[in-house]
């Protein structure tokens, strides 16, 4: 794929940039400073305070009480893994997870895996919108749950689950609560210390940090059992040397995240608000999935009916638009997204989503020009679908019936 | 990002024969839509000649969908309907310098709506029998369902049978996991349990040799390769069989030859393949070893 050099990037649910001042402050930690911080010694105590200053700023950006709440990992995939596993090894008699139907595969993966092991898994179901059935989790909820894990915003839509109110419930039924904040860090305002929950996942790669460097967050005072036993890094919790030129940078991103929290709010959602207003205007049907009022600043996903993502995404990358889509050919799955099927679109428009997901370092001309790009897209696209009548220039007659393949 | 190689690419954003053709006599529509393809192959077929006159397509898919089928639309113009019939999905493919694994279910696609399409135009009605599962086998392009249902077919146990019939985990190995859980529900099926540690039962109907019928293979074997190494100048002579241990003798060109070692293997390929079990086949200086050694 010939690669855009200098594209519209909107795919910030994905990965983001590296800020450029983030890059600057991890560099020397691959050079002069490269002493290992358990190190007697001043090569080692530099990095050691480095990590110091790290870890505060992920604890400001959190509202965490205590700096030592701050476990580094690689990733957020790890930190998911941590928690759940965790829990069960901590609390060997209980055997139950509660969990939702539109996690990351980071946590529903592992929760099938468990399952093969015996564990129950409660899955709660979302309506239309995506959002969760509070009844289904207070029914779930008992003395033998080692962890209900639920994410703070979803990938795919941005849709936001009420984990505050869900921890406090979980906590009054005294159950350990995760939350997958990966998608949530930094976009929206957190102060962990004022809510009941016990662990937290965030990754770097979603907040302008690097890959491959993430957190968990764990309360003082939770139980806990290593993922990775080894040296006493990380108070013992985590062992592996540390990476530090990553955990600098994470320090460094989270510093900005917090400085830059407003413009989440005010910059970014405007300019979100003017694509979906944009696209929604001028392409007939299509809609947005998700929530709306409750949902992601930066994240808007729209469903166009009787075409495929993938298709979608190959014409936009042509025009060097950077985007993503829940249709299955993109992941190369049979299914379309499992977010998409858990709200129940049709297959016809499940497969046809594409998500924009927008950072600070958007601009307002870089809209308008996606807002130009997408109706001709689509409209080329349906001129080849057996649903749309290019002559009406709409979906033919009952499309469903009217078009109905022998299905393999 | 998949790697589409430049002829996808090309029929993918300048698709050929896109839209449905006007007055067709012959029409087939297939997909699954659960996967996100869907297509619809509408032919003008000269009733005199069954000559394929016209191809047009309409697509509900991916990029490699529509170029799968805009390459078979080309393909087929001009054929006569049994010729048509005869493109496969192999075809399909290499028209199009390849698909992604993840994709070759484009070209099947495509290869179904021609049979639904030709069916249409002789009255009959077409039945799809292909069922679609989660690819396992990235290396092989083969799915869950392929493999359960040879798993069934055949009574296999192991994930190395799984392997020898379906090529699935043959190349990097890391589907290993997911055929050891297709197996392990198969077999829990049938009311049996999955043992990675089994050993793979003996090939069916190839009862065990007896003693002397063993040895004449041996020897068989080893005289067919003989030629090829008299013709570089060097032979091997069997010495002696014990148990699953073959010991030969390296004369000529091949004793102290740096190839020993490779010739070797390549006799106890042989022997393996011709005696249907495993041998060693070792040089006949490791006999007093091999015997010291033995438990
Ligand atoms: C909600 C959510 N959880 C977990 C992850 C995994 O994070 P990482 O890639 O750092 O392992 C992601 C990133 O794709 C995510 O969006």
């Amino acid at each position: 794929m010939t690669q855009a050099t200098s594209g519209i990037y909107l795919d910030n649910n994905a990965t983001t940039m590296v800020d450029p001042a983030v890059v600057e402050a991890m560099l020397p930690y691959f050079t002069e400073q490269f002493g290992n911080p358990s190190s007697m010694h001043q090569f080692g105590d530099r990095v050691g305070r480095a990590l110091k200053t790290a870890r505060q700023q992920v604890q400001a950006l959190l509202g965490a009480e205590l700096d030592s709440e701050i476990v580094f990992t690689s990733c957020g995939t790890e930190s998911d893994s941590t928690a759940i596993l965790s829990a069960l090894k901590a609390q060997p008699e209980r055997r139950e997870i509660i969990t939702t139907v539109v996690e990351h595969p980071a946590v529903l993966s592992l929760c099938e895996h468990l399952e093969k092991e015996g564990c129950t898994v409660h899955y709660l179901k979302v309506d239309k919108k995506g959002r969760i059935d509070m009844q289904q989790y207070l029914d779930a909820l008992s003395n033998k749950v080692a962890i209900v894990s639920v994410m703070w915003a979803n990938n795919e839509t941005g849709t936001l689950f009420p984990v505050e109110e869900m921890a406090e419930l979980a906590r009054s039924a005294g159950v350990m609560f995760h939350t997958d904040a990966v998608q949530a860090v930094g976009k929206v305002p957190i102060d962990l210390k004022r809510t009941a929950i016990d662990m937290l996942s965030l990754s770097g790669h979603k907040l302008h940090a690097p890959k491959g460097i993430g957190v968990l967050y764990l309360r003082r005072g939770t139980r806990f059992r290593p993922l990775l036993r080894g040296g006493h890094q990380e108070r013992g919790r985590r062992a592996g040397t540390e990476n530090s030129a990553s955990i600098v940078a994470l320090g460094k991103a989270c510093e900005l995240a917090l400085a830059h929290m407003d413009e989440e709010k005010t910059q970014v959602r405007k300019l979100r608000d003017r694509l979906e207003q944009g696209i929604l205007q001028t392409v007939p049907n299509c809609f947005v999935t998700g929530d709306p009022s409750n949902r992601l600043p930066n994240t808007c996903n729209i469903a166009f009916e009787y075409i495929e993502g993938e298709a979608i995404l190959l014409l936009l990358n042509k025009l060097g638009i950077a985007a993503s889509s829940g249709s299955a050919c993109t992941s190369g799955s049979l299914e379309p997204s499992h977010v998409m099927r858990a709200m129940d679109i049709p297959f016809t428009a499940a497969h046809g989503t594409t998500r924009f997901s927008l950072s600070r370092y958007n601009t307002v001309e870089e809209i308008d020009r996606v807002i130009e790009a997408v109706p001709p897209i689509v409209a080329q696209l349906r001129r080849l679908s057996p649903y749309w009548d290019a002559a009406a220039n709409a979906p033919v007659e009952e499309p469903e019936a009217a078009f109905q393949p022998a299905y393999a | 990002m998949w790697d589409y190689s430049e002829t996808v690419k090309e029929h993918f954003f300048n698709p050929r024969n896109a839209g449905a053709v006007a007055d067709a006599n012959a029409i087939g529509e297939v997909g699954s839509l659960s996967c996100g393809d869907a297509l619809r192959l509408t032919l003008k077929v000269d009733p005199a000649t069954d000559t394929i006159l016209e191809a047009g397509f309409q697509t509900f898919g991916c990029g490699s969908a529509i170029a799968s089928s805009s390459a078979l639309t080309e393909m087929i113009k001009g054929m006569s309907v049994d010729e048509a019939l005869n493109v496969s999905n192999q075809d399909i493919a290499d028209f199009l310098e390849g698909l992604p694994p993840e994709k070759m279910h484009c070209s099947v696609m495509g290869r179904e709506a021609l049979q639904a399409a030709v069916a249409n135009y002789r009255g009959e009605v077409w039945k799809d029998d292909h069922e679609e599962g989660a690819l396992v086998c990235k290396c092989f392009a083969v799915d869950a369902v392929m493999i359960e249902d040879t798993i069934r077919a055949n009574g296999l146990s192991t994930v190395e049978e799984v392997t020898n019939y379906t090529k699935a985990g043959g190349g990097c190995s890391a589907c290993h996991e997911p055929i050891e859980e297709i197996l392990t529900k198969v077999l829990a099926e049938q009311g049996k349990t999955f043992d990675p540690t089994a050993a793979p039962p003996p090939p069916a109907g190839k009862p065990k040799l007896g003693n002397l019928a063993r040895i004449r293979r041996i020897e068989n074997a080893i005289e067919a390769i003989r030629p090829n190494l008299q013709r570089d100048h060097g032979d091997v002579e069997l010495v002696d069989i014990d148990g699953k241990n073959v010991f030969v003798n390296m004369t000529g060109a091949c004793s102290g030859c740096q190839m020993a070692s490779t010739t070797l293997e390549g006799i106890q390929q042989r022997i393996v393949e011709d005696l249907g079990e495993f041998v060693r086949v070792l040089p006949a200086q490791a006999m007093q070893t091999a015997a010291a050694s033995a438990d």
